[in-house]
């Protein structure tokens, strides 16, 4: 780090110096990167179908064959979990992408514009409002068959559960970006840019938005978390995605059933869904260190 | 202060009825129909009739003012014609007769009021959740003042990284982890809380005690992760401010210190972050009360979501969102309290 000081020094190189002494951070970024590639490589090495029923070999134990045995209907559980993190992970994916571009574009105006500021701050604060979990899956229920006969029933389940996730989890990081920009309006560079004759559109994609990447980048990765557990916990009410089409929470769920005479299928998705999260808290943990000097070691 | 109460109180009133509208609106889109389980030999007309005794059957906006009147005049006169009437409390006030036979708002499942069933559900949910929520507080602070005290040393670390792992691993996991280590494996603890059970003697309270650990050891946990980051963070501001060494240099003990000065400055974030933790607390207790099969609020909200019971889902829901409300209010005005810096007006 010391050789270092003479060369000009590149903002987004000091954030990985920092990132890198975080360990935390270091071995949860590298967990998920792993996660993320046995659960979205894995199928093309492991080639079983998880829905494949073979009736002869269910309940089986772990095995060669059968690495992490089978279920009560003799799917491969190996197929299964890996078929499962491929949906959990894209779901807590899209929907975090969705919740983080409406909870910027909320933040943004509602900070810019001080016209809207009123108006937009009082919706966040009647959405922080709503109990979510129960409209969840009060939503679920009700929008369950009609997406599901437009879009089949794995895609319409899919939107359905990502757009429910995404509109329920955009408060903070609206709040988080409107706060950063409020103050950011009074910097100079921004009244440079204006005596300049810059506009409002260019003002906030050149000048602002580049500015609250960093509390953005933050809140994504936290909400990659939250709405993993969002949609397992989804799952495991049985309001999730249909049986035959698994996530972790609904294995898990299925689990529960078997719980005393096979414990270990209950195990395989719940610590895959727990190492997940924690992982992906680490990082946001290390992120929000390497990013924000003021908090570092909190 | 008592303008900015009032005037907090008077700003929840629409923001209550947007809510209630929000869940009106969403559920007045639900494709069920309280009917359909009615044989078809019925004939059309008096479903018709039934369809009306349910309050069906006029416009949306007539239904919803009648739900709002419902919910906010006959429940609450009921409520107060029974407090004065029955309770151990108030019974000693005169007799109140405010409730004058209209009708409530009636469950589609039961056919029988739904604030009835609330009623008999609460007891369960209140003590489950609020011993979980009791106990996460009582563990986090402690463990969370003395991280902080003693910031990267050994019981920092792990404890930072226990309370790593209770935020991130689920309800539902540490439920059935606990059910199939506990109840499965060793047999001590039952994995079905049995409302039924009355506590008359030793034996039932032990009985009682039992049936309460896990589900009460799962909240608890969950909440102590998420609390105790909370004041090790809000200690660390602290502890290196100027009045701190000030106060050491006065040749204060570490004890008063620590205990007197730090810790009344550091609570004051932490008692908000409490009191808005409660309404979450019940919403996130639906997932732990599935889990171990205790029927409370969260039971009867999924058994009313997947039954269709729309009255039920909206008043419960509903009730949600005015916990929520509430203790938001209850959070801005305690903020005030403990914190003499801050001035409403």
């Amino acid at each position: 780090m010391t050789d270092a000081s003479s060369a000009p020094r590149n903002q987004w190189l000091d954030v990985w110096l920092q990132f890198k002494s975080h360990k935390g951070a270091l071995v949860g970024g590298i967990v998920f990167a792993l996660i993320v590639l046995t659960v979205f490589v894995g199928p093309w090495i492991w080639t079983i179908d998880p829905t494949h029923v073979e009736i002869r070999a269910r309940n089986k134990p772990p095995s060669l064959s059968y690495p992490f045995g089978t279920d009560q209907l003799g799917r491969d559980m190996l197929a299964r979990m890996m078929a499962g993190g491929r949906v959990s992970i894209s779901v807590g994916l899209t929907a975090m992408a969705l919740a983080i571009t409406l909870g910027s574009s909320v933040g943004l105006l509602a900070g810019y514009f001080k016209r809207l500021d009123w108006p937009l701050m009082r919706l966040t604060e009647v959405f922080q409002s709503l109990p979510l979990l129960p409209l969840l899956l009060v939503m679920v229920t009700l929008f369950r068959e009609p997406l599901a006969g437009a879009f089949g029933p794995e895609k319409g389940t899919f939107i359905l559960i990502v757009g429910a996730i995404g509109v329920t989890s955009w408060m903070a990081t609206a709040r988080i970006v409107r706060g950063s920009v409020l103050a950011l309006k009074e910097r100079e560079f921004v009244l440079a840019a204006r005596s300049i004759g810059t506009s409002d559109h260019k003002m906030i994609l050149r000048h602002i938005l580049p500015n609250v990447v960093s509390p953005i980048m933050v809140s994504a990765t936290l909400g990659i978390a939250a709405a993993i557990i969002t949609e397992s916990a989804l799952s495991f009410l049985g309001l999730g995605f249909p049986p035959d089409f698994p996530t972790w929470g609904r294995l898990l769920y299925d689990a529960v059933d078997y719980m005393q005479q096979y414990p270990s299928r209950v195990m395989w998705p719940g610590i895959a869904i727990s190492l997940t999260v924690l992982s992906v808290n680490y990082l946001g943990d290390g992120l929000r260190d390497a990013l924000d000097p003021r908090i570092r070691g909190r | 202060m008592i303008t900015f109460i009032v005037r907090r109180l008077l700003l929840t009133i629409p923001t209550l009825l947007v809510i209630s509208l929000v869940i009106f609106l969403l559920l007045e889109l639900a494709p069920g129909d309280p009917m359909a389980q009615v044989p078809l030999t019925v004939p059309p007309e008096v479903k018709e009739k039934m369809r009306e005794a349910l309050g069906l059957g006029q416009p949306v906006h007539v239904r919803y003012v009648k739900w709002l009147y419902q919910f906010f005049v006959v429940e609450p006169s009921l409520m107060i014609d029974w407090l004065t009437r029955d309770s151990f409390l108030l019974g000693w006030m005169p007799d109140t007769s405010l409730y004058n036979g209209d009708l409530r708002v009636i469950s589609w499942q039961t056919r029988s009021p739904v604030m009835d069933i609330v009623v008999q559900r609460l007891p369960q949910t209140l003590w489950v959740v609020g011993m979980g929520y009791l106990f996460g507080v009582l563990i986090a602070l402690p463990i969370g003042i003395y991280s902080a005290y003693r910031q990267y040393s050994i019981f920092d670390q792990v404890g930072t990284f226990v309370s790593m792992v209770g935020f991130s691993v689920p309800t539902f996991f540490t439920g059935v982890l606990l059910i199939v280590i506990f109840s499965v494996e060793l047999g001590w603890f039952p994995s079905i809380y049995d409302t039924t059970l009355k506590v008359n003697s030793f034996e039932s309270f032990l009985m009682q005690v039992r049936q309460m650990a896990m589900p009460v050891t799962v909240l608890a946990l969950y909440n102590a992760a998420q609390i105790s980051r909370f004041m090790r963070s809000s200690m660390l501001d602290n502890l290196n401010q100027d009045y701190v060494r000030t106060a050491r240099a006065k040749g204060l003990s570490e004890k008063v210190v620590v205990l007197i000065h730090v810790l009344r400055n550091s609570m004051i974030p932490v008692v908000t972050v409490i009191a808005l933790g409660v309404p979450q607390v019940f919403g996130g207790a639906i997932i732990t009360e599935q889990v171990f099969k205790v029927n409370g609020l969260g039971q009867l909200l999924i058994g009313a979501i997947e039954a269709n019971d729309l009255p039920m889902v909206q008043t419960l829901t509903f009730i949600f969102a005015l916990l929520i409300v509430m203790f938001n209010l209850i959070a801005d005005v305690l903020y005030g309290i403990i914190d003499p810096r801050i001035r409403y007006d």
